[in-house]
C-alpha cells in the first residue's frame, strides 16, 4: 500500500529576489482531494502553484510527489514528475496558431503513441466534457474569455493527469458555466481518482468542491493550515472565517 | 438469439471487446481488460460493421473491465454519436457510473453545428486572388490612418494634441542614441565597401584620391539615409508595431478610447516626430561615420594622406547634398514611423497577429523606404539638385 501522500510540500518558500511572498509553507494533499488554495489577492496563490508545477524554483524547501522530491530531482525526472501533471492557467494560455483541436491533441500526439483518428476522438471528447463539443476547428482568438479557459482545462485533462492544477477557474464564468466547471472537478475526482489542485477566491466553489485547503495570509506571508473549507467555515482560525463569509465573521 | 462473440481482442495490451447479437435488432457490446490511453485501443469503427441498418438498440456490459480512462471514454463516446445519427437506441447500464457520469457531462452541451469551417487545401489561384483582394482591401484603411496621422499633426501644431512630452522624449532615446551602435557598425562597413569598389575602378585611371568623393557623395547623399532607414525600419519599426500591438491585445488601446482620448495623438504621434526627429541626425551621423572608412582605406590601402583626403571631402561637398540626404532621412524615418504604427493598430488580438503586426510593419517600411527614395531620386534629378 502506497503511504506517502501524493503530494507533499515542505518548507516551502517563495519570492521574488528579497522579496518573500510566503514562507514555511507545509501541506499534505492525499489522493483524490480537492485542495483549495485560498488568499486575498497578492498573497501568493499563483507563485505557490507556479512553485508546485515547475514554473518557478522555490526560495527554500521543496514539493514531493509521491514521495519524490521534485525540485532535488534530475532534470529527466524532474519532466516525467511533470507529465503526471496537467496545468490549467488562469487565462487558458492556448497557443493562438493552433486551432482547439490542435491544442488539445498536442500532448497526445508529444506523449501517446495513438493513431490520429483515436486522437482525434480523444480530443472531441475533452471538448465536450469543457461544453465546447464542435468547436474544435476554432481558433483561440475566435472565443470568449470563458471559452478559453475551458478549452485550457480540456488541454490540462488530455493525457489524464494523475494531478490536475486549476488556476481561478471560475472567475469570469457565468454562474451556470462556473457550476458546470465544479461538477466537472468533482466528477473528474470521482471517476478518474483525480487529485486536484485549485488556486480560487470563489467562495461558491470553495465551498462546493474543497475537501482540504490552505489559506495564504497576506499578513504575515505564511499559511493557516484549514482542512476542509466548509469545517473552516463553521470552527477554523478567525482569519480564514472573516475571508470565508466576505467579511462578516 | 445470441450470436457468436465477434471483433477482436488485443492480448499483448488485454482490452478486449466483443460484440453480441441478442436479438434481430439488438447488439450487445461486452467490454473486459484494462481501457487506457496508453494502449493501441481500437477505432469506434470496429463496431460499424456490427451496428447494421436493422440494428435499434445497443446495450454495453462492462463486469470484466479493470481500468479504463479517456482512452474508453472517447471510444463510448464515438459510438453514442453514431447511434444518434442512425436513430439506434443506446441503454447505458451496464457501463460503470462514472463512466455514464462523465458521457452525460459531455453531452449536456449539444454539439455546435459549424459549416466551412474545414475548407481543405486552398487552391493556388484563390489564394493569389484573396491576398490581392485583401491589399486592395487594406489600401483604404491605410489612406484613413494617414489622414487620421495628418489630422493629429494639425492638432500637435494647434496646440490640441494629447501626449506626454515625457513619452515623446523616451521616444526620442530609444530611437536615437540606442540605435547608434547599429547605425556605427553598418553605415562603417557600407562606407568601406563603397571605398573598395570606388577604388578598384579609380585605380584604374590612376585617380585613386576620388574615392574622397565618391564615398562623401555616395554616404551623404544616398547610402547614409537608406541604410538608416532600413536599421530603423528592422529596429524601431517593428518594436513600434510590437508595443502597439501588445496594446491592442490587453485592450489598452481600447481604453484609451473610452477615455475620449486618440491613439494616435497619445501613441502613435511621439513615436513618428521621435523618428523624424532623430532619423535625420542618424543620417547625418552615418554619413560621417561612412566617411570615416573610406579614409581608413584610402590611407592603409592606397596610401592617401588624411589631410588629402580631408580637402578632397571637402571639395566634394555641397550643401545640396546634406539637404538632399536630411529630406531622405527625413521621409524615411516617417515612412518607417508610419508603417510600424499603422501595423500595430492594425494588429488582431492574439500572440500570432502581434508576430505578424511587427513582420509585417518590416516589409511594408522597407516597401515605402524603395518607393519613396526612387521618387525623391527622379524628384532630385528633375530638379537639379
Amino acid at each position: 500500500m502506497d503511504t506517502e501522500p501524493h503530494i507533499k510540500i515542505h518548507n516551502l518558500s517563495m519570492g521574488y529576489g528579497d522579496f518573500v511572498v510566503q514562507h514555511d509553507l507545509n501541506c499534505v494533499i492525499d489522493k483524490g482531494d480537492i485542495f483549495v488554495v485560498m488568499g486575498g489577492n497578492g498573497c501568493g496563490k499563483t507563485t505557490l502553484m507556479r512553485a508546485l508545477v515547475g514554473l518557478q524554483r522555490p526560495a527554500a524547501g521543496t514539493v514531493f510527489y509521491s514521495g519524490e522530491d521534485f525540485w532535488n530531482v534530475p532534470q529527466e525526472d524532474q519532466e516525467r514528475l511533470k507529465r503526471r501533471l496537467g496545468i490549467m492557467f488562469q487565462s487558458g494560455a492556448l497557443w493562438s496558431s493552433m486551432t482547439l483541436a490542435e491544442n488539445v491533441a498536442l500532448p497526445l500526439h508529444e506523449y501517446t503513441a495513438l493513431p490520429p483518428h483515436r486522437i482525434d476522438e480523444i480530443v472531441s471528447f475533452k471538448l465536450a466534457l469543457v461544453g465546447l463539443a464542435g468547436f474544435e476547428e476554432f481558433y483561440p482568438v475566435e472565443l470568449s474569455g470563458g471559452m478559453k479557459k475551458r478549452a485550457g482545462l480540456a488541454r490540462a485533462m488530455a493525457l489524464d493527469p494523475e494531478i490536475l492544477v486549476i488556476d481561478e477557474p471560475s472567475s469570469g464564468l457565468d454562474p451556470l458555466t462556473a457550476r458546470r466547471l465544479d461538477d466537472l472537478i468533482l466528477e473528474l475526482r470521482d471517476s478518474l481518482g483525480t487529485t486536484i489542485v485549485v488556486v480560487t477566491h470563489e467562495l461558491a466553489s470553495i465551498l462546493t468542491i474543497g475537501t482540504n485547503s490552505v489559506y495564504l495570509d497576506t499578513e504575515t506571508r505564511t499559511m493557516i493550515n484549514t482542512g476542509n473549507p466548509r469545517e473552516a467555515l463553521k470552527t477554523g482560525d478567525p482569519k480564514v472565517r472573516h475571508f470565508l463569509t466576505r467579511g462578516e465573521a | 438469439m445470441k450470436t457468436a462473440p465477434s471483433i477482436s481482442a488485443n492480448i499483448e495490451t488485454a482490452w478486449n471487446l466483443e460484440a453480441h447479437r441478442l436479438a434481430p435488432d439488438e447488439v450487445q457490446v461486452v467490454f473486459s481488460g484494462r481501457w487506457c490511453i496508453d494502449q493501441d485501443l481500437p477505432s469506434s469503427e470496429a463496431l460499424h460493421a456490427e451496428l447494421t441498418a436493422d440494428t435499434r438498440r445497443l446495450s454495453y456490459r462492462s463486469d470484466d473491465l479493470t481500468a479504463w480512462d479517456s482512452g474508453f471514454l472517447a471510444f463510448i463516446a464515438a459510438v453514442q454519436k453514431f447511434c444518434t445519427a442512425r436513430g439506434i437506441v443506446i441503454e447505458q447500464s451496464g457501463l460503470p457510473q462514472g463512466v455514464r457520469h462523465l458521457l452525460g457531462m459531455a453531452f449536456a452541451v449539444p454539439e455546435r453545428k459549424v459549416s466551412g469551417r474545414k475548407g481543405g487545401r486552398r487552391s493556388l489561384f484563390f489564394q493569389v486572388g484573396t491576398e490581392t483582394i485583401e491589399f486592395f482591401h487594406g489600401l483604404p484603411e491605410m489612406l484613413q490612418f494617414l489622414g487620421e496621422v495628418t489630422l493629429s499633426f494639425g492638432r500637435l501644431l494647434a496646440g490640441r494634441a494629447q501626449f506626454r512630452m515625457s513619452d515623446l522624449w523616451l521616444e526620442v532615446e530609444e530611437v536615437g542614441p540606442r540605435a547608434l551602435a547599429i547605425v556605427s557598425v553598418i553605415c562603417f562597413l557600407v562606407g568601406l565597401i563603397l571605398a573598395y569598389l570606388g577604388a578598384d575602378q579609380l585605380r584604374m585611371v590612376g585617380a585613386q584620391l576620388f574615392i574622397a568623393d565618391l564615398v562623401a557623395i555616395g554616404m551623404v547623399r544616398e547610402m547614409g539615409a537608406l541604410m538608416t532607414g532600413i536599421i530603423i525600419a528592422g529596429r524601431t519599426g517593428a518594436a513600434f508595431a510590437a508595443q502597439l500591438g501588445t496594446m491592442q491585445v490587453n485592450e489598452e488601446i481600447d481604453a484609451f478610447k473610452t477615455l475620449g482620448i486618440s491613439p494616435i495623438d497619445f501613441l502613435v504621434l511621439p513615436r513618428i516626430l521621435a523618428l523624424m526627429l532623430m532619423v535625420p541626425l542618424l543620417t547625418l551621423y552615418a554619413g560621417f561615420i561612412g566617411m570615416l572608412a573610406g579614409l581608413l582605406v584610402s590611407k592603409t590601402i592606397f596610401n592617401i594622406g588624411v589631410f588629402e583626403y580631408y580637402t578632397e571631402t571637402l571639395r566634394a561637398l555641397e550643401i545640396k547634398h546634406f539637404l538632399v540626404g536630411l529630406s531622405k532621412g527625413s521621409v524615411y524615418g516617417a515612412m518607417v514611423a508610419y508603417s510600424g504604427c499603422l501595423r500595430g493598430m492594425q494588429c488582431g488580438r492574439s500572440a500570432e497577429a502581434v508576430g505578424e503586426a511587427a513582420t509585417s510593419a518590416v516589409v511594408t517600411g522597407i516597401l515605402l523606404i524603395t518607393i519613396t527614395a526612387s521618387l525623391l531620386t527622379i524628384i532630385y534629378y528633375q530638379l537639379g539638385i
